[in-house]
C-alpha cells in the first residue's frame, strides 16, 4: 500500500518539477539569442530522445517478459520504415498497428 | 493580426493532434487502471495525471512508489524521465520565445511529446508563421490530446479492471513515437543521432534511476551535431 503523504508530495512535487523542466528555456530565456553550439544540438532533441525512451521497451517488452518478441519487433521495423518511406506519421501508426494487433492475434 | 488566420491555424493544429487520439486514450486508461491497482482512488489518479501529464514519468513514480522505493529517488527518477521536457522546451525556444510571459507558461503546461513534436516539425518546415499563429497550432495540438489524457485517467481508474499487457496496448506508445521519428529522419545528421541514441540506449540501460535515456539522448544530440558541424565545414 502507498501511504497518503508519500503519493501527493509525488504528485506535487513531479508536477511542479515537471512545469520547471518545460519552463525553463520558453520562460526564462524568451526572446534573447540561445548560442549556434546549443541550437546546433537542441535540433537533434526528438530524434535523439524518443528512440532512447522507446528503445528499451521495444526490444526487451515487460508484456513478453522482456525477452525480445518477433510480433513487436515487426511492427515497430514496419513502422518506422514506414513513417520514413511516406513521411506520413498516421500511415504509419495505423499500419504499425494493425500488424501488432493482427500479429499478436495470430500467435496467441 | 488577421484572427481568421488564427482559426485555421488552430484548426491545422487540432487536424494534426486528432490521430494521437488513438494513441492518448488507450495509453492514460492504462495509467488509470494501474493506479487503481496500486491503491489510488479516482481523484488521486485525476490529480496524478492533471499535474504531471507524462505517461512515462507517471508509470515510473508509480511504479517505484508500489516498490517502496524512498520519495527522493521516486521523484529523482520520474524528473530524469521528464528531462527530455527541457530540451523540448529550449528547442521550441526561437519560435516561441517572444510570446507574452502568460502564454508562454501555458506552452510550458501543456508541453507534451506529441504536441512538442508535431510544433518542432510544423515550425522547421513554415518558418513564415507569425507567432500568434505557432501559438494557436500548438493550442489545436494539445486541444484533443491533453483533455483525453485527464479524460481516460478516471474511465481507466473506474473500470479498474485488468487489461492484459498481451493484448499489444503495452506498445501503443512505441508504435505512436516511431511513426513520428520516421518522417522526423531528414539528412544523415538525423539519422546518425537516432542510430547512436538507439544503441546507447540499450547499452545503457542498467544505469539506475532512468540515466540511461539521459546518456543515451546526450549522446545522440552530440553525433547529430557534430555531423551537421562537419558537412558545414566542407
Amino acid at each position: 500500500m502507498i501511504d497518503r503523504t508519500e503519493l501527493w508530495i509525488v504528485i506535487i512535487g513531479l508536477g511542479l518539477g515537471s512545469f520547471g523542466l518545460r519552463f525553463v528555456f520558453l520562460g526564462l530565456v524568451g526572446d534573447r539569442p540561445i548560442p549556434a553550439w546549443l541550437m546546433r544540438h537542441l535540433r537533434y532533441t526528438a530524434v535523439s530522445v524518443l528512440p532512447a525512451l522507446i528503445m528499451p521497451l521495444i526490444v526487451w517488452p515487460a508484456a513478453n517478459d522482456g525477452q525480445p518478441e518477433p510480433v513487436r519487433l515487426a511492427a515497430a521495423a514496419i513502422t518506422l520504415g514506414l513513417g520514413f518511406y511516406f513521411k506520413n506519421p498516421l500511415l504509419a501508426m495505423v499500419v504499425g498497428g494493425v500488424v501488432l494487433v493482427s500479429g499478436i492475434y495470430l500467435t496467441s | 493580426m488577421d484572427t481568421g488566420d488564427l482559426r485555421s491555424s488552430y484548426i491545422k493544429g487540432l487536424r494534426d493532434g486528432a490521430p494521437f487520439i488513438l494513441v492518448i486514450a488507450p495509453f492514460a486508461m492504462v495509467f488509470g487502471v494501474l493506479s487503481k491497482s496500486a491503491g489510488l482512488n479516482v481523484l488521486e489518479a485525476l490529480a496524478f495525471s492533471v499535474a504531471v501529464i507524462a505517461g512515462a514519468a507517471q508509470f515510473t513514480a508509480l511504479q517505484l512508489m508500489q516498490d517502496q522505493a524512498p520519495t527522493l529517488v521516486v521523484l529523482a527518477s520520474a524528473l530524469a524521465v521528464n528531462l527530455r521536457m527541457a530540451m523540448y522546451s529550449a528547442s521550441l525556444t526561437p519560435y516561441l520565445g517572444h510570446l507574452p510571459l502568460w502564454k508562454r507558461g501555458v506552452v510550458a503546461y501543456f508541453l507534451v511529446d506529441q504536441a512538442y513534436a508535431l510544433g518542432i516539425v510544423k515550425y522547421e518546415r513554415e518558418p513564415d508563421m507569425t507567432n500568434g499563429e505557432r501559438f494557436a497550432y500548438f493550442i489545436g495540438t494539445i486541444t484533443p490530446i491533453c483533455p483525453l489524457w485527464y479524460g481516460f485517467t478516471v474511465v481507466g481508474a473506474l473500470v479498474g479492471a485488468q487489461i492484459s499487457l498481451e493484448s499489444g496496448l503495452d506498445f501503443a506508445m512505441p508504435i505512436a513515437f516511431l511513426a513520428l521519428v520516421g518522417p522526423a529522419l531528414r539528412t544523415g545528421a538525423h539519422g546518425a543521432a537516432a542510430l547512436v541514441a538507439s544503441v546507447s540506449a540499450l547499452l545503457f540501460a542498467f544505469l539506475p534511476y532512468n540515466l540511461g535515456l539521459l546518456v543515451a539522448a546526450l549522446l545522440g544530440m552530440m553525433a547529430g551535431a557534430e555531423i551537421e558541424r562537419r558537412s558545414e565545414a566542407t
